[in-house]
């Protein structure tokens, strides 16, 4: 080959890589965290995907969580899942969102460069399910919680739990009553991650006595739980516990021989957030009917917004045509009746009447959350419910700072590598190890180039195995020049030297690269992310150092010596 | 300026020294992994590590009591970098425990974080949670991992040398690997995903340098007929000695840099990538070639074969070829 075509296929190379590493725009969408509007951003990148390591980001690893809810058929309840999260997550607003199942059972998300990555993970593990079910109005509960106490008092339940596991949210809570009052003022259990003592400890737990010393006489159930009273507003059906003894009631009624007192066709559900009667605060239960009226599967659409009358967050909803009809017929039927909203299983707000027949329109009054709470649950109920919840097993996230520190890192390590290998290199072989440093920028273009046009991702190890590379990458021409030296020490000419020396190195680049790839092969076989990048990056590496160590330092040879035929000795 | 020029080193000679070094590092080391324990990572026990960024110097103390009244044992609480900024590592107690361990085990620490530093007044950097189940299948495509790229490297090496040298390349990369793993006990480093990765990329640099010194060996016994096998092994390491440390110089240098510019993730797999280019090289040397040796000895091949017997070591009598002057 000529050393035209030589310079012009170099040159192809590297218009290639170029092309591909020029910066472009890329539209980037975000949703506006005031008014809840998505909206698309253009702005310039260097196309190299960077792993969540580098940009920061969370990566989850989710399978259904069948100790919570079995699955008559896991194959498509994960497929049915996948499309909910999909949906969720183009909704949330994340540029360049990964949502993917891998194997049989998992499904992966990856949500580059999201700064809160709690509400992520409940957006993603929300099960939305939406229900509407008509409260309780014969009194049901009432009637049998003497019969509950009666199953209880044969099971021994006296002042002790009767589960030898407190709950989980009475672990979370420690049994500090101080702590559970400050719950109160805040929303759901999630709130009880900041306890703070309060003097007023002693005052508060006498609400909590009764259920630590359980009189036998009146029954447990019956000294906790207490008709909510008819007061302005208040539903039939509708119960209260104090604060503090809702963990334990609820692990009491969830005894099947208990939970077996209440009447057929009924169900009970507690509310969401805990309510402040005076100074003591308590959570309503609720007796409800076991069929729902409609669920969140007849949803056509959900929007979050701000009720002008109390400005406090809603949803309304949307119901597509067969729900809003069915919503009618049924609403239209129970006109007097209250009507709980249950998300989760849990009672949103307290129910409320039904003055008419309602149709295709409605709303959820969310109390005490904020309008991106609203968003969020908006966002949920829009993409549909979760078949089966999910349970995170995998879950990783690093942060915007801890990516840049490593990039700055990464970058600096390869800038002094790199002096020191192209230094070693100029001193020790001279011209040849100019060109040779030569090649090496090419070389790194070209890995750069190779990663961007398989839109590979670069991650830390990544970034790690191409600052190794560069010091393994001068391997092939040393190897090349140290046979050129060996053939002009035996008294060959300069140019007769230099092609045996390309020659016989030929033989040995090839072997040690194939296994070096080989190796790499199984490691991209079996890694996760960063792993993967890593093997990635050192198959491109290993390609691209065979190319310029043979191809591109031998042209640069050959020029070398096309200017000076007449060299005796050569620089090297 | 020629390093190792007309090198004439006798290296097979001293090779019962260069095992007894090997084996006695190879048992400390192994000794120490065996009574300490491998110091996995999070992503193979299962748990839960989180890095976070305090405000002030943290009570280490206080945290491990708040971690242990939320039924977390054992955990580890490092300082990272600087003492604003902790690690926390805290491991799935038991294997294939079912349920939400990893969730549970999650939030768990960052209640402990909640109470000792006081909500909001530390930042997360980066946060790992792996389930047990995970863990355990990572362990074992880990291992599966090497065992078929050492499969995969045999099979090549059969087909592009023979079967002897294959045999022989093998033998010195285990003998890395192994030695590897030892440097892993002595130097406690956590073995993560990244470390794995480290010890395969040992599996290709170690097979690379002893790749071509074989090279040469192979080339060498077709040049130099008459010489002992002995003979040929010495000059071809001797003949590639500037290569081999030219190379390992400038992979040192790269990897000198990144253990102590690279930041505290990588630095683990840029130390063992420091001593596996060191003991891939002592390997290629010391291992590769005394086995190549013994196995030719005991099983000559093909290429060996006239420079095994007696006739073929005397000296050369008058032939027409004279080995030519390499080096």
């Amino acid at each position: 080959m000529s050393i035209r075509n030589r310079l012009l296929m170099i040159l192809g190379l590297v218009a290639l890589s170029v092309f591909h590493l020029v910066p472009r725009d890329i539209t980037v969408r975000e949703r506006d965290l005031q008014t809840g509007v998505m909206s698309d951003r253009t702005e310039k990148k260097v196309p190299l995907k960077l792993g969540l390591d580098l940009q920061g980001g969370m990566h989850l690893a989710l399978e259904l969580d069948q100790a919570k809810q079995v699955s008559a058929d896991p194959k498509r309840d994960l497929d049915l899942a996948l499309t909910v999260l999909r949906k969720r997550i183009d909704e949330f607003g994340v540029s360049e969102p990964v949502v993917q199942k891998v194997g049989d059972e998992r499904i992966v998300v990856e949500l580059p460069g999201i700064d809160d990555p709690a509400r992520a993970k409940a957006i993603v593990q929300r099960s939305a399910f939406l229900e509407f079910r008509i409260t309780d109005e014969t009194n049901a509960l009432e009637k049998a919680i003497p019969g509950m106490d009666r199953v209880l008092r044969g099971l021994g339940v006296r002042g002790e739990s009767p589960t030898s596991r407190p709950s989980a949210v009475e672990q979370l809570l420690g049994g500090d009553t101080a702590s559970k009052r400050d719950t109160a003022a805040k929303k759901d259990s999630t709130a009880a991650k900041a306890p703070a003592a309060k003097p007023s400890a002693a005052k508060d737990s006498a609400p909590a006595a009764p259920a630590d010393t359980a009189p036998v006489a009146g029954g447990v159930l019956a000294g906790l739980i207490q008709p909510s009273g008819g007061g302005g507003g208040s539903a039939p059906g509708e119960y209260m516990v104090p604060e503090t003894a809702f963990p334990r009631v609820d692990s009491l009624l969830s005894i099947p021989t208990v939970a077996r007192q209440l009447p057929r066709g009924l169900t009970l559900r507690w509310g969401s957030t805990p309510t402040s009667v005076g100074v003591e605060s308590y959570r309503f239960l609720y007796a409800l009917e076991d069929r729902p009226i409609i669920t969140g599967s007849n949803l056509e659409d959900a929007q979050a917004q701000i009720d002008p009358l109390t400005n406090g967050p809603i949803v309304t909803f949307t119901l597509d045509r067969a729900g809003g009809r069915k919503f009618g017929e049924e609403t239209g039927r129970h006109v007097g009746d209250f009507m709980a909203i249950v998300l989760d299983g849990r009672v949103q707000g307290r129910p409320p009447v039904i003055q008419s027949r309602i149709g295709r329109n409605g709303q959820i009054t969310l109390s005490g959350r904020t309008l991106q709470e609203a968003q969020d649950l908006a966002l949920t109920l829009k993409a549909g419910a979760l078949p089966i919840p999910l349970r995170i097993v995998e879950e990783r996230q690093v942060g915007p700072s801890l990516g840049e520190d490593a990039i700055r890192s990464g970058v600096v390590s390869g800038v002094i590598g790199t002096i020191f290998v192209v230094l070693v290199m100029v001193l020790y072989y001279r011209m040849a190890g100019a060109l040779a440093v030569g090649a090496l920028a090419l070389y790194l273009l070209f890995t750069l180039g190779g990663l961007a046009m398989l839109d590979a991702t670069l991650t830390l190890p990544g970034l790690a195995g191409l600052v190794l590379s560069i010091g393994i990458a001068v391997d092939a021409n040393v190897l090349i020049f140290e046979r050129i030296r060996e053939e002009l020490a035996a008294g060959k000419t300069v140019r007769l030297a230099m092609d045996e020396g390309f020659k016989h190195a030929m033989s040995a680049i090839i072997d040690s690269n194939v296994t070096t790839v080989l190796t790499a092969l199984f490691l991209f076989q079996f890694g996760t992310g960063p792993v993967k990048g890593f093997a990635v990056t050192l198959i491109l590496g290993t390609a691209a150092s065979m190319v310029t160590a043979i191809f591109v330092t031998r042209t640069l040879f050959l020029i070398w010596l096309d200017r000076k035929p007449t060299m005796a000795t050569l620089s090297i | 300026m020629r390093l190792f020029a007309n090198a004439n080193y006798d290296f097979l000679g001293q090779r019962r020294w260069a095992y007894g070094i090997s084996l006695a590092f190879s048992a400390i080391g192994l000794a120490v992994l065996l009574l300490v324990g491998v110091n996995y990572s999070v992503e193979f026990t299962g748990g839960t590590l989180i890095q976070v960024e305090t405000q002030k110097p943290a009570d280490v103390g206080a945290l491990r009591n708040a971690l242990q009244a939320r039924g977390i044992e054992n955990a580890e609480i490092q300082t990272f970098g600087t003492d604003r900024e902790i690690v926390v590592r805290a491991r799935v107690a038991r294997e294939g425990t079912d349920a939400n361990d990893t969730q549970a085990t999650g939030d768990a620490v960052g209640q402990a974080l909640d109470a000792t530093l006081g909500a909001g007044t530390y930042r997360v950097l980066r946060t790992e949670a792996v389930g047990p189940k995970v863990g355990g299948e990572l362990r074992e495509q880990a291992v599966f991992a090497i065992l078929m790229s050492f499969i995969a490297v045999l099979a090549y090496l059969a087909y592009r040398f023979e079967w002897r040298f294959g045999v022989a390349a093998i033998v010195a990369t285990a003998h890395d690997v192994i030695a590897a793993i030892a440097f892993i006990g002595l130097a406690r480093l956590e073995v993560s995903l990244f470390v794995v990765a480290g010890l395969l990329t040992i599996v290709g640099y170690s097979l690379n340098d002893t790749i071509v010194i074989f090279d040469r060996i192979r080339e060498n016994l077709h040049r130099h007929k008459r010489e002992g096998l002995e003979t040929i092994l010495n000059r071809s390491i001797n003949e590639t000695l500037p290569r081999t440390f030219f190379t390992g110089t400038t992979a040192l240098g790269s990897l000198m840099a990144l253990s102590v510019l690279g930041g505290d993730v990588v630095r683990p797999f840029a130390l063992l990538m420091l001593f596996g280019v060191i003991v891939g090289t002592f390997s290629s040397i010391y291992i590769a070639s005394p086995v190549l040796l013994w196995i030719e000895t005991r099983w000559p091949g093909p290429d060996a074969h006239g420079h095994l017997g007696p006739k073929a070591t005397a000296a050369p009598t008058g032939g027409s070829r004279k080995p030519q002057p390499v080096g």
